[in-house]
């Protein structure tokens, strides 16, 4: 077996136990590893209409046959989980360096199962397993958290940990690793909380053997100059970071400002790409093995941190109004240290501004704080009092924008997708992308198929964003070549220099099982309709592929994209049509054999 | 006419973030490109009033040209 390690940790936190089982190299092929695998292992043991808390829910933390491999940004792994978020199959996807670790100390999947009865953390050296009381560290931020454990830690040691809103339940909470890259989405974060578990901390020493190192070598160099001759990962991304998106997205008038009120924001250049390369950043990062180096590391006044990437940019200013960069950097640190997803957590308090702004909360609601769209500071402090439930405000909002704007009774002001909050494009203007977000298995999410790509850069080649031929077919490809990415443990953003040809060669050189571009995307499309049939089980229906009112109905009030609608109910029936689904968007018996998915 | 040019990321160094250009009428952003030493393969997005724009499509007093080299997504 090449690329995997073979074992999967199964670990018990009601009576910390643990055992190792084979992995079923069959089963890992079918579903690639990651997202893949984590989705099919929770769809054999978990109930799908189980509450996400339920000590019966699993969180399997799952890496790829790629990661911890030479292949170019390989070392992501995935948490996969009941989301409480969503109540969809949650996958989060993280970088840095834990998920190599963790291939490096033997094993492809970890499946933490049950409830410890008090707080703890699981240390892991190659193949000692132990358990230590978390006591000490509940409640402190991940930054803290990771200090601390580092001290009792082997050397070069990586630390996962969820933050303060993990332990509160916020739905909105993040898995952390590597102190401040994140399992962002879906409130993963909070089902680990939910177990009790603070944190793991691992350490391996061995590599997964690849099957053939020479045709590796040669499919890894190519790629490599493919990435670096590239014009946005060779020189776009590294330069500027993901942040390089605002003045696009906002010049295109598709960037959402003031809850998705508008969508052009006056203020964008001072929140730019461009202004962060200037004035704020002090160093690009990398995650393992990755020639891109996207990553930002800023500082703003007394802070610094990893950080912050366009969504986050994004969340933390034009969707709140806010106009200063020092003030999207501080809320960004801070949700990393609370352990929040930064799309949703901004997204909530820009729920709340409009909330706010329409007299719905109220002035005596707002401990002292303010709560007006383009309140910088105050936006960074309800992050800090979100993660900690610190009010009864702040609770609402950690529970995310939809279960918020409900409690006031108004659910349409949240701009959710089956109430995962929606990132930074507005689907109005970029057709494509909207049907991705209505039909996205985990709810609002642009990496569930980025078609930002073809619709606004270009890559692989130009699409009319405003028009919707051709676009289902479009998001079907996009979602089962993404679904392959993210199983085999490489990151997304490779995908704008690489093509389906390239990654069936490495997996191929990896794994040593021939792979073709179409079996690839096979192996996306039976993992897309898992996750469809996991979601109809768990009673997620059809009728939740759709978009919020405000975004079906108002149309773009101005700017460039002025009078634009989604075009949803036209694309939808074929989008359904190119996935072999019923008119209802039900996965056909025939199409689940064909694929080999159980139904 | 009148039209003013919006630049951003590597393509402002030497040239600034935005620039108002007096051009005869009839002109097209072919044209602006030329004047301002970007290259077509420098161009990666290229938007006339925040629509896709065309190299050959003829400017009209009052527009806005941006243009964008290869960058990044998210
Ligand atoms: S492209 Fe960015 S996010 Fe992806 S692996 Fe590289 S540094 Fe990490």
């Amino acid at each position: 077996m090449h690329g995997y390690r073979g074992k999967i940790l199964r670990i018990n936190l009601s009576d910390k136990t643990w055992k190792l089982e084979k992995l079923d190299h069959t089963e890992a092929l079918k579903y690639i590893g990651g997202r893949g695998f984590g989705s099919k292992i929770m769809f054999d043991e978990v109930d799908p209409n189980i509450d996400a808390f339920d000590p019966a829910n699993k969180v399997i933390i799952a890496t790829g046959p790629m990661t911890g491999t030479p292949t170019p940004a390989g070392g992501r792994y995935m948490v996969v989980t009941k989301s409480p978020l969503t109540g969809t199959i949650a996958s989060s996807n993280s970088g840095g360096y834990w998920g190599a670790e963790m291939k490096f100390a033997g094993y492809d999947m970890i499946i933490l199962e049950g409830k410890s009865e008090k707080p703890v953390s699981i240390f892991i050296e190659d193949d000692k397993i132990e358990f230590r009381d978390a006591g000490h560290l509940w409640g402190k931020t991940t930054i803290e958290t990771t200090n601390e454990l580092m001290k009792e830690a082997p050397e070069k040691a990586k630390v996962l940990c969820i933050g303060p809103a993990g332990e509160n339940l916020s739905k909105i909470a993040a898995v952390m690793n590597d102190l401040n890259r994140a399992a962002g989405r879906s409130g993963v974060g909070a089902v680990v909380g939910s177990k009790n578990l603070k944190a793991i901390v691992i350490k391996g020493s061995s590599k997964p053997t690849v099957a053939d190192p020479d045709a590796l070598k040669d499919v890894v160099k190519r790629g490599r100059a493919q990435i670096k001759e590239n014009g946005v990962t060779g020189a776009g991304l590294p330069t500027y970071g993901t942040n390089v998106l605002v003045n696009i997205i906002n010049e295109q008038g598709v960037f959402p400002t003031r809850n998705f009120q508008e969508t052009y924001f006056d203020k964008a250049e001072e929140v730019s790409g461009e202004t962060m390369s200037e004035q704020f950043l002090l160093k690009r990062e990398s995650c393992f093995a990755c020639p891109i180096a996207c990553g930002r590391y800023t500082k703003a006044d007394d802070i610094e941190t990893g950080g912050p990437e366009y969504e986050s940019v994004w969340a933390f200013s034009a969707a709140c109004g806010v106009s200063d960069m020092k003030s999207a950097i501080k809320a960004n640190f801070w949700a990393n240290e609370m352990g929040l997803d930064t799309i949703s957590a901004g997204v909530t308090v820009a729920t709340a501004m409009e909330l706010y702004e329409k007299g719905i909360i109220k002035d005596d609601e707002l401990d002292g704080l303010g709560l007006k769209f383009g309140d910088g500071d105050s936006m960074v402090e309800w992050v800090k009092k979100l993660g900690r439930r610190d009010g009864e405000l702040a609770s609402k909002m950690a529970e995310g924008s939809y279960r918020l704007a409900d409690a006031y009774g108004h659910p349409d002001l949240s701009m959710t997708v089956k109430k995962q909050e929606l990132p930074a494009y507005d689907p109005r203007g970029i057709k494509g992308q909207g049907l991705q977000y209505a039909t996205s298995n985990r709810g609002g999410c642009h990496v569930r198929g980025y078609l930002i790509s073809p619709e606004i850069l270009g890559l692989p080649e130009k699409l009319d964003r405003l028009e919707i031929k051709g676009k289902p077919g479009w998001v079907k490809i996009f979602q089962d070549l993404t679904a392959f990415i993210d199983s085999c443990g490489m990151c997304l953003f490779t995908s704008f220099a690489l093509n389906a040809d390239d990654y069936a060669e490495m997996f191929s050189a990896v794994t040593g099982e021939k792979h073709t571009a179409e079996d690839i995307l096979k192996a996306g499309d039976r993992i897309w309709n898992l996750e469809r049939i996991w979601n109809l089980k768990a009673g997620i229906d059809p009728s939740q592929d759709k978009l919020p009112k405000r975004l079906m109905e108002e149309p773009i009030p101005s700017g460039p994209s002025k009078g634009h609608l989604p075009r949803l109910p036209e694309m939808l029936p074929l989008y359904y049509q190119e996935r072999g689904w019923d008119e209802n968007g039900i996965p056909t018996p025939e199409k689940l054999k064909e694929l080999g998915v159980p139904s | 006419m009148q039209i003013k040019v919006r630049l951003f990321a590597t393509l402002r160094e030497g040239r600034g973030k935005e620039l108002i250009m007096d051009l005869e009428p009839g002109l097209n952003p072919q044209l602006v490109i030329d004047l301002l030493k970007i290259k077509r393969d420098e161009v990666a997005i290229l938007l006339v009033n925040g629509m896709d724009g065309k190299f050959d499509q003829q400017l009209i007093d009052g527009d806005t040209v941006s243009i964008f080299p290869p960058v990044g997504g998210g």
